[in-house]
C-alpha cells in the first residue's frame, strides 16, 4: 500500500517543531507500524535526510518504550496493543496517517516522536516498591497465603508497562491510571501492606509535583491502555489515599 | 492537612462530595416542584415551610450556597490546572474513540448550568431574598394569597424562558450523565455494585432533568 505520513518533526526540546509530509510506497499489510517507520527512515537516510527519531525496544509489547500518537489515538486505532504490535493491515491503501509524540507538559518532547517519560521513573522511585532485605534469609513469597482474586487483581495491575498512553490520551494529561496500577499491585498483597500508607501519599505527591493533570474520570485511559488496566485501580488508589490521609 | 487539601485526589474527592450534596438538593428541589403539577395549594404550603423554616433558611441555605459556589470554583480551578498540564495540543485527536462527549465537555455543560443558575436566581431567588431579608416580609402572601404558585405560573408564561429552562435542563442531564458516576468513582466506589449504581445514575440523570422540563412545559400550557 502507498501512504502519506504527517509526522511531527522537532529538532530538539527547544525547537518549535512541525508536521512534515512523507510518502511511503509498497508497504506490506503484514508489516508492523514500526517496520513501516523503519522503511521510511531507510528512505530518508538514502536521500541524505535526518531519520525520524522514535522510541522502541522490545517490539513485542512488553517494554513500554514505543509511544506514538497515531491518527488521534495513543498506540493507534487498534485497542489493547502498543505501537509495535500495531500492523499496517489496520490501514488502507492511500491513507493519510498523522503521527505525533505523546503530548503532556510532564512529557516534554526530546526530539521528533521521542518524549521524556522520566517523570514516571520518579513516581516509581517515590514509593512504587516494597523494601525487602535480600540478606539470604528472605521469606519465600509462596509461603504467604494470598486469595486468588487478590492475586489476580494484583497481577492485572502489575501488567502496566508504564508506556504513558494513559497520560497521552487523557484530556487532562493525568497519570492516575499509571499511579493507580502501581499503588494497587502492592496494596492488594500482604507484602505491600507495611508501606501502603507512605507509598500512596508519596507517589501521589510526586505525581502532582511532576505537573500531571487532575483525573476527571473520562475513562479514556482505560480504553487506550495497551494492557487493559482497569479504572478500578484509580478507585482503589483513591481509597488507599483517603485511608492513609485519615491516619495522618 | 494543607498538603492533603492541595493534592489532586483531595480535589477530586471534594468535587465529588459537593456533587453528592448538589444531587441530593436537586432531588428534593424536584420533589417539591412536582407538587405544583398536582396541587397549587400543597406546593404553596411546602414552599412556605421551606422559605421560612429557620433551620433551612439560616443553616441549610448557606451550606447550599457554599456547595454551589465551591463546585463551580473548584471546577474552574481544575480546568485551568488541567489545561496547563496538557502542553501542546494534538494536530489530530480522536477523543470520541475512547470517551463520551459528556465526559470531555463537563466544563461546557457546567458553564451552561452556571448561566442557568444565574437566570434562575434572578427569576426566583433574588426576589425571594429581597422580600424576606430586605423588605422584611416573611408572610409569603400577596393580595391575601400565598404567592409561590402564582409566581411560578407567571414565570412560565414566557415561551422564551421555558425554552431556555428546557435547554439548560438538557445540559444538566448531560452533566449528570458523566458526573453522577464520576463522583462515585472519585470517592473510590468501584466495586461489584458499580453496574447497578451506573444504571441508577443514568436513570437519575435523565429522569430528574426530564421532570423539570415537564414541570416548565406543564405550567406554560396550564395557567
Amino acid at each position: 500500500m502507498d501512504l502519506t505520513l504527517k509526522i511531527w518533526r522537532q529538532k530538539d526540546a527547544n525547537a518549535k517543531g512541525k508536521l512534515v509530509d512523507y510518502k511511503v510506497t509498497d508497504i506490506s499489510e503484514h508489516m508492523s507500524f514500526l517496520e513501516m517507520m523503519d522503511v521510511l527512515n531507510e528512505q530518508l537516510v538514502n536521500t541524505g535526510e535526518e531519520p525520524v527519531s522514535f522510541d522502541h525496544d522490545c517490539r513485542e509489547g512488553i517494554c513500554g518504550m514505543c509511544s506514538m500518537y497515531i491518527n488521534g489515538e495513543a498506540h493507534g486505532p487498534d485497542k489493547g496493543n502498543t505501537t509495535c504490535q500495531l500492523h499496517m493491515r489496520s490501514f488502507k491503501d492511500g491513507d493519510t496517517i498523522h503521527i505525533e509524540p505523546f503530548r503532556a507538559a510532564a512529557f516534554p518532547v526530546i526530539r521528533d516522536l521521542v518524549v521524556d517519560r522520566s517523570a514516571f521513573d520518579r513516581i516509581q522511585q517515590a514509593g512504587g516498591y516494597i523494601s525487602v532485605n535480600t540478606s539470604g534469609n528472605t521469606q519465600d513469597a509462596n509461603s504467604i497465603p494470598i486469595g486468588k482474586a487478590a492475586a489476580d487483581d494484583a497481577m492485572d495491575a502489575a501488567t502496566c508497562i508504564g508506556c504513558g498512553a494513559c497520560v497521552a490520551t487523557c484530556k487532562n494529561s493525568s497519570a492516575m491510571l499509571f499511579v493507580g496500577a502501581k499503588v494497587s499491585q502492592y496494596a492488594l498483597l500482604p507484602q505491600g501492606q507495611v508501606e501502603a500508607a507512605d507509598r500512596v501519599m508519596d507517589m501521589v505527591a510526586q505525581m502532582d509535583a511532576e505537573g500531571f493533570g487532575n483525573c476527571t474520570n473520562t475513562g479514556a485511559c482505560e480504553v487506550e491502555c495497551p494492557k487493559g488496566i482497569s479504572l478500578e485501580n484509580i478507585a482503589r488508589m483513591n481509597r488507599e489515599y483517603l485511608k492513609a490521609s485519615s491516619k495522618g | 492537612m494543607s498538603g492533603i487539601l492541595s493534592s489532586s485526589i483531595a480535589k477530586k474527592v471534594s468535587m465529588a462530595l459537593s456533587a453528592f450534596f448538589l444531587m441530593f438538593f436537586l432531588l428534593q428541589h424536584f420533589a417539591i416542584n412536582i407538587l405544583s403539577v398536582f396541587s397549587g395549594n400543597l406546593f404553596n404550603q411546602v414552599s412556605h415551610f421551606m422559605g421560612t423554616n429557620p433551620l433551612i433558611q439560616y443553616v441549610l441555605q448557606p451550606v447550599l450556597i457554599f456547595g454551589v459556589v465551591f463546585h463551580f470554583v473548584m471546577g474552574f480551578i481544575l480546568e485551568i490546572k488541567n489545561r496547563k498540564a496538557q502542553g501542546k495540543k494534538y494536530a489530530k485527536n480522536n477523543g470520541a474513540a475512547n470517551s463520551t462527549w459528556m465526559s470531555r465537555n463537563m466544563i461546557l455543560s457546567g458553564i451552561v448550568i452556571l448561566l442557568f443558575v444565574l437566570l434562575h436566581f434572578i427569576d426566583f431567588w433574588f426576589p425571594e431574598i429581597n422580600t424576606k431579608f430586605i423588605q422584611g416580609d416573611w408572610s409569603g402572601m400577596h393580595d391575601g394569597e400565598f404567592r409561590y404558585f402564582q409566581e411560578l405560573q407567571h414565570k412560565f408564561l414566557s415561551p422564551l424562558r421555558v425554552g431556555v429552562y428546557c435547554l439548560a435542563f438538557v445540559f444538566l442531564s448531560l452533566h449528570l450523565l458523566h458526573g453522577f458516576n464520576s463522583a462515585f468513582q472519585s470517592v473510590g466506589a468501584n466495586n461489584k455494585y458499580i453496574k447497578g449504581l451506573r444504571s441508577f445514575g443514568k436513570l437519575y440523570s435523565i429522569l430528574i432533568p426530564a421532570g423539570f422540563i415537564f414541570i416548565a412545559i406543564f405550567h406554560h400550557f396550564n395557567h
